[in-house]
């Protein structure tokens, strides 16, 4: 842009003093967008106005926790028809979660992938899976290049074949809780990696960063059968989703801050997966890792899963 | 006259410009671009009340046609500083004419993108989550959160220098260089900053190898400032041709050859990206052989349009560097369409879909946008298009056609 | 060393000549003895895989008992004493028999039968190879001779599925819960549906 000043032309005269026809009937369509949307809150609205506004789990008092459990409590057990309880339960001192599966053992039944889609309240249509079984050869071991998911054979196993199942490894240094923007997403003192369902804005920032295929989002509005509902619920764990929002697994949450087992554990029929304190010098999750062949998926990438492979025969 | 009257006046004035005394080209332009906006509604509407499944993105591919457009707008948005650049920096006088038209174009990518991320977001509502203060923003470590920061600043530098420069030029009144050297100077690192970090978006996973390269945020660079101002070439012989708008030629053939050494320097990085994954041949090929042929003994999708990414780059950098063949209009403006289309192809569609395919257990999903996505996403680009065509229509009226001495801007 | 300490208290001249170290030594074993006693017939709290002791008085060596479930008789089977006295002939050469035709030995059938486990005189028991006696319950020490390793996993909780919590309680499972003794090998399962194709997901 040069900087030389035009010569003065003439100026178009000034309009008429006070509001013009125009400036009122702008003036009067935003009053009229006020009223309407203050007018006619029933108590489904307020309630979507509250869950609208609500602030992020960290930073919410005792007491406001307490209400928006309560909260949510009601809009289960009404969406359900079955009194649904929703806890926080804080985690346990002095607890950091570990888990180890045995590739020599695993069979590739895929019951964990299902007892977990039951106690989790996963949607059954659209289909999610927290799970994910990958069937390799035994000949060429771990190559997820020539991984299959979508195995359906007679028997399993498969001659020749070893089963790996994947879900979320609860890393160390995770690198789905550093991406997230709105910090939706974070590591707990247990070592659980959490999601807040009510603050996740859905932008999938994460799934793109997680290098194991663990996070899943739920594309469409996630459907359970009431009566297939599993009532015990956990705020930051397996209570019912929105759509628009990301979840995966969570340790069973629900279940190990109350000192059992998670599901799939409890489900393998042959014992191929573990799980303890990993602070605890006696528990098993110890014992396989100082003394059996650990494996780390992807361990290159630095993220220190607490989710031990290992080869126990 | 005060200020609020001067605004109101200019607001008015500009309206006015914008949407009288066009021919009937221009009126049916605008009719196509408000059609294309409003059958994006109802497409926006469907996807919203049925959430984000009437997409064809799933947890394999997670991103898609949304955030490549995005992505390309991106290079786009910041290709306007290769011209305030030499404009501003080396005092060019053949292109400081043109720098305004720059950042309208600027402003209307940065909206594009913004409403790309809206539609893309599986909770909309929830966008104030992101806001500083009221929200909760993951500062410094989520790249995504630095994103949204900076392309707010490069939109609201680029709107404050342009609505004040056309504001001044209404009223004929003297800009204030205090006001607007600074700014613009400042838009030039931000506008390097605002593609440098949606490449860092990509090249910080470490979980998608395709992306997980140093010479991304280069490769952005290079293939934004490349295909930005092609767009903006166009633009100008078209308005040489049905308006006062005047502009030389000697900046034009400077700006092409501008594209011509970006192209060059992208062709290179691209270069060295095949060398290294071809030559070191590790698993992390599977993403460069969906991209170019396919995997399992399936054809990719994308195949075609890769190919066809690689041989436009390589015929439009050849016609730019030819200085007969970037003289003469007719293969400057094929090489414009050429190296749009190139970069185009290559920041959406072989940028996106690779790092996703195979995901990461090893899965193929093979990705094409849904009709729904089309349609919004045409909605999207009419939005942004309307935007720019009523500014650019703007501008020309009050710097080129007002008055008898037209004002150089 | 129960002997010893009863008589310690019963006998005061025995006091008097016993220096005192060995005293002390014999105070901390008969404490030692009276802990391991209330660990064994107290409630099971296991943290990992420490266990209560007993005594194997025939042996003069502890072993150590788990919670284990309910061996995976076969209904009416046992107590096999209903058929088997304890004075039946028997004859010790392996060979088939006429009964129990719906079990097919496949576990090493070469080299073993059924005597090796099932004590040819109380069919209530199976014995160990130097012949002691022990209970179905006790199965695991049987199968541990064998398999050696396998046995010390399934102690520390790797071998195998135990249910309960991961913090407190456990319950164990005997290796025939799993593994038929007479057929161990895993019969393939029927998998599970595999997930949709995301190409399927409307």
């Amino acid at each position: 842009m040069s900087d030389h000043t035009a010569a003065p032309l003439p100026v178009p005269a000034p309009p008429a003093e006070g509001y013009s026809r125009r400036e009122a009937l702008v003036m009067g369509l935003f009053a009229l967008a006020a009223a309407a949307t203050t007018a006619g809150c029933s108590a489904a609205d307020k309630l979507a106005y509250e869950e609208f506004v609500q602030k992020h789990f960290r930073d919410l008092t005792p007491e406001e926790m307490k209400d928006r459990l309560a909260g949510l409590e009601k809009k289960y057990s009404e969406q359900y028809g079955k009194s649904v309880k929703v806890s926080a339960t804080p985690p346990i001192p002095g607890v950091l979660f570990g888990y180890a599966l045995d590739l020599s053992r695993c069979i590739g039944c895929r019951r964990c992938v299902y007892g977990c889609v039951e106690e989790n309240n996963q949607s059954r249509n659209p289909q999610t899976h927290w799970i994910t079984v990958l069937e390799m050869d035994k000949e060429e071991g771990v190559n997820l290049q020539n991984a299959d998911a979508f195995y359906d054979h007679e028997t399993v196993p498969a001659p020749g074949k070893f089963y790996m199942p994947v879900a979320c490894q609860h890393c160390e240094n995770p690198p789905c809780t550093k991406v997230c923007p709105v910090e939706a997403t974070w590591k707990e003192k247990d070592g659980i990696v959490v999601i807040d369902y009510d603050w996740c804005i859905g932008c999938r920032c994460c799934i793109a960063a997680c290098p194991y295929g663990a996070r899943h989002f739920n594309w469409g509005k996630p459907v359970i059968p009431k009566d297939e509902l599993n009532p015990v619920t956990e705020y930051l764990g397996n209570r019912p989703r929105q759509r628009g929002v990301v979840e995966k697994c969570s340790f069973c949450i629900q279940r190990v801050r109350k000192g059992l087992y998670p599901k799939c554990v409890e489900v393998c029929p042959v014992g191929a997966r573990k799980f303890g304190n990993l602070l605890d010098p006696e528990s098993e999750i110890r014992y396989i890792i100082e003394n059996k062949r650990v494996y780390i998926l992807k361990e290159e990438l630095n993220t220190q899963p607490k989710f031990f492979y290992y080869y126990g025969l | 006259m005060s200020f609020i009257r001067k605004t109101s006046n200019f607001v008015t004035g500009t309206a006015r410009m914008a949407f009288l005394g066009g021919n009937k080209v221009y009126y049916a332009w605008l009719f196509l671009l408000v059609a294309c906006i409003v059958q994006a509604l109802f497409a926006y509407a469907h996807q919203y009340e049925r959430g984000l499944i009437s997409t064809n993105m799933r947890d394999s591919v997670s991103w898609g046609f949304y955030i490549g457009n995005f992505t390309f707008l991106v290079g786009v948005a910041a290709a306007a500083v290769l011209l305030v650049i030499p404009a501003y920096v080396y005092d060019w006088k053949p292109i400081k004419e043109v720098a305004l038209f720059g950042e309208m174009l600027a402003v209307a990518s940065i909206v594009m993108c913004l409403l790309f991320v809206l539609v893309d977001m599986g909770r909309p509502d929830r966008f104030w989550h992101i806001l500083p203060g009221i929200g909760h923003m993951h500062m410094p470590s989520s790249i995504m959160a630095w994103d949204s920061i900076v392309l707010n600043v490069y939109l609201a530098i680029n709107l404050i220098v342009a609505s004040y420069l056309v504001y001044c030029a209404y009223h004929r009144i003297p800009y204030n260089k205090k006001i607007v050297v600074p700014l613009v100077i400042f838009s030039i690192p931000m506008a390097v900053s605002i593609h440098t970090v949606t490449a860092f978006l990509y090249n910080g996973m470490a979980s998608r190898p395709y992306w997980n390269s140093a010479i991304l945020a280069p490769r952005f660079i290079a293939s934004a400032f490349c295909s930005g101002p092609a767009l903006l070439l166009i633009l100008f012989q078209i308005l040489r041709k049905v308006s006062a708008f005047e502009i030389k030629d000697e900046a034009i053939h400077k700006v092409a050859e501008l594209m011509a050494y970006a192209m060059g320097f992208n062709l290179f990085l691209f270069g060295a990206e095949i060398f290294r994954e071809y030559y070191s041949n590790t698993h992390h090929l599977v993403h460069y052989e969906y991209l170019f042929s396919g995997l399992h003994g399936k054809a990719s999708p994308i195949a075609l349009y890769a190919w066809m990414s690689l041989a436009f780059a390589i015929i439009s950098f050849l016609l730019f560097l030819i200085p007969r063949t970037r003289r003469m209009p007719l293969t400057m403006n094929i090489g414009c369409v050429l190296i749009y289309l190139s970069v185009y192809i290559e920041k959406g569609i072989a940028l996106i879909i690779p790092g996703f395919t195979p995901d990461q257990l090893g899965q193929v999903y093979a990705y094409v946008p849904s009709m729904i996505e089309l349609r919004v996403a045409a909605g999207v680009f009419g939005v942004g298009f309307l935007l720019f065509t009523l500014m650019v229509k703007v501008s020309v009226v009050i710097l080129f056609e007002r008055d008898d001495q037209p004002v150089h801007a | 060393m129960f002997f010893r300490v009863g008589s310690l208290a019963r006998n005061r001249s025995m006091w008097g000549r016993m220096t005192r170290m060995r005293a002390v030594r014999l105070a901390a074993a008969g404490g030692w003895a009276a802990l391991l006693l209330t660990a064994a017939c107290g409630p099971v709290q296991e943290k990992g895989p420490r266990f209560g002791n007993v005594v194997d008085s025939a042996a003069k060596t502890t072993v150590t008992l788990f919670p284990v479930a309910p061996p995976p008789f076969s209904d009416g089977i046992f107590p096999c004493s209903q058929c088997h006295g304890p004075t039946d002939k028997v004859n010790r050469t392996p060979h088939v028999v006429d009964f129990h035709s719906e079990i097919v030995l496949h576990h090493d059938e070469k080299n073993r039968w059924c005597l090796d486990c099932h004590d040819a005189r109380n069919r209530d028991k199976l014995h160990l190879a130097d012949g002691r006696l022990i209970d179905f319950t006790e199965s695991y020490r049987l199968c541990g001779q064998c398999h050696g390793p396998t046995l010390r996993n399934w102690k520390a909780g790797e071998h195998g599925k135990r249910t309960g919590s991961w913090s407190g309680a456990k319950q164990y499972l005997l290796c025939a819960s799993c593994h038929s003794p007479h057929s161990p090998h895993f019969k393939p399962l029927k998998p599970k549906a595999p997930p949709l194709r995301q190409e399927a997901i409307r």
